[in-house]
């Protein structure tokens, strides 16, 4: 049975693959209807300079993904209004934290001997092949985590990002949610880094919930077809990248969930226009 | 950068004269003044008009087209200019909303974002060899430029303050208040289309000094630095051009004498500034009206 799926590297990325593709579903999904996808922009790069700063201070990358992209999720939801912070604020302080991110890479590339000249391109890129058995038991094990986090929050999130104003009046804590759904955010984003890399989690966040969105508008419907959509894609882009020599897994991921989305979209455009020009005829 | 180079000598003439004593610091300086200079005017309107994330997909954009011009052997300005052009026109012609349309397109512009970078990590993975040029492309690089790179940069920072100065106070106009700005008359939508080809250019020319991932820092962050310090447009609008060559410079001295990244000394520089700036505020809300008396005659 085991035989079947290949080789144990790429069992080892079907495993975190999948498990990390339905939290980035999901959470993806709650990102896009709050239009919070420029905070999971600005998370991902502080995964980078997190993982990096790990790195040259002698840690395992996954403390330092965890704690950065955490801990700014906080932070962010501190700063913003009412947890959501504005797009000048997160673009200004992002730049310097990619900036730190590179400072972080020459220290660690210049300081330590056994330094990986490649580390700064595995994180912004990631490295799914790359990762061993018990490196994708952990990352299944917190996705799964993340998952279920998510599904314990669903309800009362969505009122709160539908009405936030009747939420509140509804005695939803509104706040303490947002903060619980960027702290989820955040743990998604370090997830996926290992997945398909610093650079590239928007995608997986933001492509699957944005065509799920587009196929129907009952929120829970939507929900799981985010997270299936995503996983969905994960399996056909680690098959394509292992079929297709040359092709980084990281790029066959992202190619899919792009393209799936783009062919939603042009079929959403013509089914409109059409819908047009027959209100025209019977008019 | 350069190993076995004397350390500053902190008084600023010498320095500099040291600096410009190498023809290809000459040519960082200049590069760096022309993109300050533009990338500042042009994220002034960028943050007025809340477009920082599409400013941010059209500088990713950039990525992917210098690496597939290296793959194809072009020079890497084509496949900037090419590219974030490219990126800024599908932006431009996505239907624009208020509501639900702006989580449409937040959610396209975050993929259309992500699938660049995953192009450009493709090109690289077919072009061997290649691994050490990444970083230079996505945190920016000051060797090599020649002279006529210089020109080239000058040319088209040239082409466009020009139309920007053409459209500059209808641009103004339908920032500020596109709704009144289009009942009077004013293209709004034709404004948006051109500024979004301005923001393509300015971010092109900014993505080959800082690199394509800490434009904005170039971009963003001397415009809201300005904001941030005062309303009046003019004034504000010169101060963002100050604030940016300040940072360039200074990014650029930084970057000849210690090992780090051109990028991490420019963001650093102008992050710094964007703080005082906040402070700077936050501390005159405790006295009665400084400045502002001053600058109302």
């Amino acid at each position: 049975m085991t035989a079947l799926l290949g080789p144990p590297f790429l069992q080892h990325a079907l495993l975190a693959g999948t498990a990390i593709a339905a939290a980035a579903g999901l959470v993806g999904y709650f990102l896009v209807l709050r239009a919070q996808v420029f905070t999971g922009d600005a998370l991902s790069h502080v995964a980078f300079t997190g993982a990096l700063a790990a790195l040259a201070f002698g840690l395992d990358a996954r403390v330092g993904l965890f704690a950065a992209t955490i801990g700014i999720a906080v932070l962010m939801g501190a700063l913003g209004r009412r947890g959501r912070a504005d797009d000048v604020v997160i673009g200004s302080v992002f730049a310097w934290i990619l900036g730190m991110g590179v400072f972080f890479l020459t220290l660690y590339t210049t300081t330590r001997s056994t330094a990986n000249g490649a580390a700064g391109v595995t994180v912004l890129f990631g490295s799914i092949f790359g990762l061993s058995g018990a490196q994708a038991g952990v990352a299944a094990a917190v996705a799964v985590a993340v998952c279920l986090g998510m599904l314990l929050i669903a309800r009362p999130l969505l009122f709160a990002s539908v009405d936030e104003a009747v939420a509140a009046a509804r005695g939803v804590p509104v706040r303490l949610l947002g903060y619980g759904f960027l702290v989820l955010v955040g743990a998604c984003t370090a997830e996926a880094t290992q997945a398909v890399g610093a650079l590239l989690v928007l995608g997986l966040l933001a492509a699957p919930a944005g065509t799920a969105q587009r196929l129907t508008h009952r929120p829970f419907l939507a929900l799981a077809l985010s997270a299936g959509l995503a996983v969905a894609e994960m399996w056909a882009g680690l098959g394509l990248s292992y079929a297709i020599p040359h092709t980084p897994p990281s790029f066959a991921i992202l190619a899919a969930a792009a393209l799936v989305y783009a062919a939603v979209l042009v079929a959403g455009a013509v089914r409109d226009r059409r819908g047009r020009s027959r209100q025209h005829a019977v008019t | 950068m350069v190993p076995g180079e004397p350390g500053p000598s902190w008084n600023p003439i010498i320095d500099l004269q040291l600096l410009w004593s190498f023809p290809f610091m000459v040519n960082a300086f200049r590069a760096g003044t022309i993109v300050a200079v533009l990338a500042g005017l042009i994220g002034w309107f960028m943050v007025l008009r809340r477009q920082s994330f599409a400013g941010h997909t059209v500088a990713v954009a950039g990525f992917p087209g210098a690496a597939g011009a290296t793959l194809l052997g072009v020079a890497p300005v084509f496949g900037y200019f090419g590219f974030c052009l490219a990126a800024a026109a599908v932006i431009a012609a996505l239907p624009r909303g208020r509501d639900a349309g702006y989580r449409e397109e937040s959610a396209v512009t975050g993929t259309v974002n992500a699938f660049a970078l995953a192009c450009g990590y493709l090109f690289i993975a077919l072009y061997k060899g290649f691994l050490g040029g990444v970083n230079a492309l996505l945190f920016g690089n000051f060797l090599g430029i020649t002279d006529d790179d210089v020109l080239a940069l000058l040319a088209v920072a040239v082409v466009a303050l020009a139309v920007l100065a053409a459209v500059g106070r209808p641009l103004l106009f339908a920032s500020v208040d596109p709704d009144v700005a289009a009942a009077r008359g004013v293209p709004v939508r034709a404004l948006s289309v051109v500024f979004l080809m301005l923001l393509g250019a300015a971010v092109a020319e900014a993505s080959q000094i800082t690199g394509t991932l800490l434009v904005f820092a170039l971009l963003v962050m001397p415009a809201a630095t300005a904001q941030r310090l005062t309303a009046r447009p003019v004034a504000s609008l010169a101060l963002t051009v100050l604030i940016g060559i300040v940072a360039t410079w200074l990014g650029l001295g930084i970057a000849y004498f210690s090992p780090y990244p051109i990028g991490f000394c420019v963001t650093t520089v102008a992050f710094a500034g964007y703080l005082l700036a906040h402070a700077a505020r936050a501390g005159r809300f405790g006295l009665p009206r400084p400045r502002l008396a001053g600058g109302a005659t």
